[in-house]
């Protein structure tokens, strides 16, 4: 077999493989987040579809389907179909990069935390079409908090990422997840972790930091006059960038699919279950920032605090001579 | 060049959270209001007219569509006033049951006002949970007056009937049952600290300017003036319960929510000693007959609703209709101050100062 085909047929097999996860994933995420939001809020959640409502999202899922796609007068149109995809797209071809176990993983590469990393920042344009091309100025406002904000979690979520990249001395996922064989960088690097995480919530635009949808200022954010699939886009897109963040994070902090018995894969998905549950406990319990506030907490305090923990990184690591 | 430009935003009169029909032309400059420009009248049914060609006992009903979430209240200052306009004595037993009633609808009420509160920061939970509690007021209401959200129970010289059995002991297990839940609000709410970062120093209101403005209720009590009808021009059995007129001094959105959340406990307390010293007796004057026709001459009479006071107006020309109707609205007079409120503050803050003043609109636009 030539090289150009198996390379193609990887990509193909991948992208068919990871496509289908993710949107199961994304099923069994929204039933899960349902039936847990309705019992934190001594409700019960949706009870009718299936067994105990689980098919509840699918039925969802075929009813949006079935809805005229409205394009509002004055929007731009080309713009406006193209937002969805500008946003769903990175949000979930990251998973191309996202190794499952030591063995398995579509693209591999020494640069793949790169990829995983920045990838879903191209979402942001998505935000920003969509609200451009709206003709809303609720959806302009919250394109432009995007926008805004971008930068305010990216460099401290970045900051973060370096000072792990740093302990283990690689760009690639599957080097840093077994760099941790011995001890998980959680441990080790209890701050960076902390404001990977949170920054992460950001990044997937979850609560507290759920600015660019807003409800009650901004009706519905970007995608005010979204209707049927393309509205549903941006809403995978969204569950989409939260799971990647937390797979992410289990490969960098938790130590990935490391684990005693069960399989590497269980592992993996144990801990990023652990992790999504815990950003739908935050967004059951807590309210949202400001647009200014949470800018002022990121530029004065997130980011001189990775700033900081990465010269103590670096500065222990000379000092007792461990990976240099 | 680039060039700058000031925004204009519509918000309302379909918005989530105008809590109604309320519109506000908001005038921004990025994110910050630079002139806003309120909207009232959408939700206007000329009460006060239509009041004027029925008799005092067909106005009743008019009086639970004003302020629909404190129905009792409503019901209450209107016929207190008809009372003091006809002369008509009450007795001991139907005065503590409206105390009761009136107290539960406050609490009522302010859940309502906590819980938006948490639904314009995005704390949706504890919305629910005060739902939770207000339809236990409700069952409680349903179960003594036959209506869930308008009542007209309270009738002149006393109540429509008396309360069922065992409706004081259901009463008391929910005072006992409400006040954890008013700790577990102000865990989750209140004292969250992104609760707090996002209410303190916003929508600041300066006493001079409440007090100018004429507003009541929670939203002049948190510049700092205690002043509060039952206490201060005591009627029903107010004099005869001990409570404290809860006031803070700040002035902002979360002094207001916090004096919502202090007065539901101690509304709780009013309740309970009433239901300890519950009267015996009659809960309706007997010598009453069937039209109320008072002698030529007007009385106004004002109780403190969960929003300020609230007072009826009546002019009687000696007939079986009021001859003038004029209500003193607490919600509409509190709303005047959005315009200075909002202007300097952010977008995002905008719904929770309007929450704040705690409008409703059936009362505002009457």
């Amino acid at each position: 077999m030539s090289l150009a085909l198996e390379v193609t047929l990887r990509a193909i097999i991948a992208v068919v493989l990871g496509f289908s996860f993710v949107g199961l994933a994304l099923v069994v995420l929204n039933v899960v987040e349902r039936k847990l939001g309705g019992r934190f809020q001594s409700r019960y959640g949706p009870l009718h579809v299936g067994w105990h409502g689980s098919l509840q999202t699918i039925a969802d899922l075929l009813k949006i389907l079935q809805k005229e796609l409205i394009i509002p007068a004055g929007a731009d149109p080309v713009l406006f179909r193209l937002a969805p995809y500008l946003s769903l797209v990175p949000a979930i071809t990251i998973f191309l990069a996202v190794p499952i176990s030591e063995n398995i993983v579509a693209l591999e590469s020494n640069l793949s935390l790169l990829i995983v990393l920045f990838l879903p920042a191209v979402s942001v344009f998505g935000i920003l079409t969509a609200g451009w091309a709206s003709n809303s100025k609720y959806s302009l406002i919250a394109s432009l908090r995007s926008a805004g904000q971008m930068f305010a979690y990216e460099i401290p979520r970045t900051l973060s990422a370096l000072s792990v990249v740093m302990l283990a001395g690689s760009l690639s996922l599957t080097e840093i997840v077994k760099n941790q064989q011995s001890i998980w960088f959680l441990v080790v690097q209890p701050i960076a972790f902390l404001i990977f995480f949170f920054t992460s919530l950001a990044e997937a635009n979850r609560v507290p930091f759920d600015l660019t949808w807003a409800e009650s200022e901004l009706v519905s954010g970007f995608f005010t006059e979204y209707t049927g699939m393309r509205w549903a886009m941006f809403f995978l897109a969204e569950y989409g960038a939260l799971i990647g963040s937390c797979f992410l994070t289990v490969l960098l902090f938790m130590g990935g699919w490391l684990g005693p018995f069960l399989p590497p894969v269980v592992w993996l998905l144990i801990k990023v279950s652990v992790l999504v549950l815990l950003s739908l406990w935050f967004r059951w319990t807590w309210p949202r920032f400001r647009i200014d506030q949470w800018l002022n907490f990121s530029w004065k305090f997130l980011v001189p605090l990775s700033i900081i923990n990465l010269l103590v990184t670096g500065t222990l690591m000379i000092g007792l001579r461990v990976g240099v | 060049m680039v060039e700058k430009q000031e925004f204009m935003i519509n918000m309302g009169p379909q918005h989530p959270s105008t809590h109604g029909v309320f519109r506000i032309v908001l005038e921004l400059d990025g994110e910050t209001v630079i002139g806003a420009k309120p909207e009232i009248g959408y939700l206007h049914r000329g009460v006060e007219k239509i009041s004027e060609n029925r008799t005092y006992e067909q106005v009743l009903p008019l009086t639970d569509r004003l302020d629909y979430v404190n129905a009792m209240g409503n019901n209450l200052a209107y016929v207190m006033a008809v009372e003091k306009l006809a002369g008509i004595q009450v007795s001991e037993r139907a005065q503590a049951i409206r105390t009761i009633l009136a107290e539960l609808n406050r609490i009522a009420s302010h859940l309502i006002s906590i819980g938006t509160q948490g639904l314009e920061v995005g704390a949706y939970t504890v919305f629910l949970y005060c739902f939770r509690e207000r339809e236990i007021i409700l069952d409680l209401f349903e179960r003594a007056t036959g209506g869930r959200l308008t009542y007209t129970y309270f009738r002149f010289g006393g109540l429509f009937q008396d309360l069922p059995e065992g409706w004081v002991e259901e009463a008391r297990d929910f005072c006992k049952e409400f006040l954890p839940h008013v700790d577990e609000y102000e865990d989750l709410l209140i004292q969250n600290p992104i609760y707090k970062l996002r209410t303190k120093g916003i929508g600041i209101l300066n006493k001079n300017i409440a007090l100018n403005y004429g507003a009541s209720g929670p939203v002049l009590r948190s510049t700092g003036v205690s002043w509060d009808l039952r206490k201060d021009s005591p009627y029903l059995m107010y004099d005869q319960v001990e409570f404290d007129v809860v006031y803070t001094k700040n002035g902002d959105v979360w002094d207001r929510a916090w004096i919502r959340l202090e007065e539901m406990r101690q509304s709780t307390r009013i309740i309970k000693q009433l239901l300890d010293n519950l009267p015996e007796g009659e809960v309706q004057a007997e010598e009453l007959c069937r039209y109320v026709v008072p002698e030529e001459r007007s009385s106004y009479f004002a109780v403190e609703s969960p929003r300020g006071e609230l007072g009826f107006f009546l002019v009687s020309d000696g007939s079986l209709k009021p001859y003038r109707m004029k209500i003193r609205s607490p919600a509409f007079v509190n709303l005047s101050l959005v315009e200075t409120l909002v202007k300097g503050e952010k977008v995002a803050d905008v719904p929770l100062i309007i929450g704040s003043l705690d409008p409703v609109f059936g009362e505002v636009d009457r």
